[in-house]
């Protein structure tokens, strides 16, 4: 836990975005603290294999990356609380954070938050989490050794954790709801060519059963509405992300989806206020970009604290 | 400093089941890195309740046979063993705050 209350900058959310923006704001010696919930590093800790952040040419584990980020971080001083943000509050001259652990205050305050797994929102879903029913391949994959696994999805992050758990499952059968992959071409390829992968098209879950661990789920093909069960033992969830913004409900506009709109400064409608990464209207949700928008919202937190001081 | 002490498929009945203070098993894995982060917040707490709660770890991918008998599907997964029985779980990572109060819960 951290004693201290007041920064200069706090930053919420510790991926590639938030880390970003503690590193540019520590190397100016603003005092900042970076608020995470989780495991430094965010969604990207999941990642098996990163191979689009430039200067990794080889590719480099989400797990070493995000550790990577925070060393280079927390070599010039940022300091890193684990809680979570539950409310933003504006008084006249400073921001109120409110978390699990506390109040924080801050001059200025960037948003960094991102997104988290979407849910199919089906019965058994909630019951079954931690017993069969997974979010995060990488983080439970090796569990399902020898066994046959589902992935839910037809994304990047679908194709992704099918890949992944052909290395331990002896069959993965992707569930799409469409007749296409949206996952980008190169990951498509190396799907269809691995033989322990089978698809499942224009297939939706309806329910998912099991009383101490997940038992089967119960399928229906869109197209004929013909109904059928898979006997699985484990099943992981990729059906895209929503953003983590329901603490800021009532305290800055969101769009329809739930994301921050940001000018090109990553500044939004509140003055102090930025957002970075995922967590912003149209991001490509890419750990580069990210990155850059974490770069970019800490060089403008730095030009509003020097305006005001 | 106490450590957390490491059990196995064969030690799981003698030193969890029948312990005679309840026992915190942390089910994790090499390549799991939530478990290698909650791996120190542990040691700490292994420290602070010393002599009432006993802290082990036992390592699902060699002890694959009480791994399956709890249905060990999510890691890091903590259960707090009471008298032979599950009092507790808390799955996923969770920060220290968070486990005291499922520790102290166990031990009222």
């Amino acid at each position: 836990m951290t004693a201290k209350k007041e920064y200069d900058v706090i930053i919420i959310g510790g991926g590639p975005a938030g880390l970003s923006a503690g590193l540019y704001t520590s190397r100016s010696r603003l005092d900042t603290l970076l608020i995470e919930r989780g495991v430094v590093g965010g969604r990207i800790t999941d990642a098996e294999l990163v191979e689009n952040y430039p200067g990794f040419a080889d590719g480099i584990s989400g797990a070493e990356l995000g550790q990577l980020m925070q060393r280079q971080a927390a070599k010039y001083g940022l300091n890193i609380v684990t809680a979570e943000a539950t409310g933003l509050e504006l008084k006249k001259d400073k921001k109120v954070v409110k978390t699990t652990q506390g109040d924080f205050t801050a001059k200025a305050v960037i948003i960094a938050s991102g997104s988290e797994r979407g849910k199919l929102g089906v019965p058994g879903e909630v019951e079954v989490t931690g017993k069969g029913v997974s979010y995060c391949a990488t983080c439970d994959g090796p569990l399902f050794r020898g066994k046959t696994v589902a992935v839910v999805g037809g994304g990047n992050a679908a194709i992704s954790e099918a890949l992944y758990l052909a290395k331990f499952a002896s069959k993965v059968i992707v569930i799409h709801r469409r007749h296409r992959l949206r996952a980008t071409r190169v990951l498509e390829e190396k799907a269809r060519a691995e033989a322990k992968i089978e698809f499942l098209w224009d297939t939706v879950v309806e329910k998912i059963e099991g009383e101490k661990a997940l038992e089967q789920l119960s399928l229906r093909q869109v197209k004929t509405g013909q109904k059928s069960s898979l006997d699985v033992a484990g099943v992981f969830i990729a059906v895209g992300l929503k953003p983590s913004t329901d603490f800021l409900k009532g305290v800055l506009p969101l769009d329809e989806g739930g994301y921050i709109i940001t000018n090109e400064r990553m500044e939004t409608k509140i003055a102090g206020v930025f957002a970075a990464g995922d967590i912003r209207q149209d991001s490509p949700r890419q750990a580069i970009t990210a990155a850059g928008d974490g770069a970019t919202a800490a060089v403008n937190a730095e030009i509003f604290l020097e305006l005001k001081a | 400093m106490t450590k957390p002490i490491e059990v196995d498929d064969a030690s799981f009945e003698e030193k969890v089941l029948k312990s005679k203070t309840p026992v915190l098993v942390d089910f994790w894995a090499p390549w799991c890195r939530p478990c290698l982060m909650a791996a120190p917040v542990l040691e700490e707490l292994a420290t602070e309740y010393n002599n009432r709660i006993t802290f082990a770890k036992l390592d699902v991918d060699q002890n694959a046979q009480i791994a399956a008998k709890y249905n060990i599907m999510a890691i890091p997964n903590l259960i707090i063993f009471k008298e032979g029985k599950p009092a507790s779980q808390i799955v996923g990572y969770k920060p220290k705050e968070e486990l005291k109060k499922d520790l102290d819960a166990v031990l009222k």
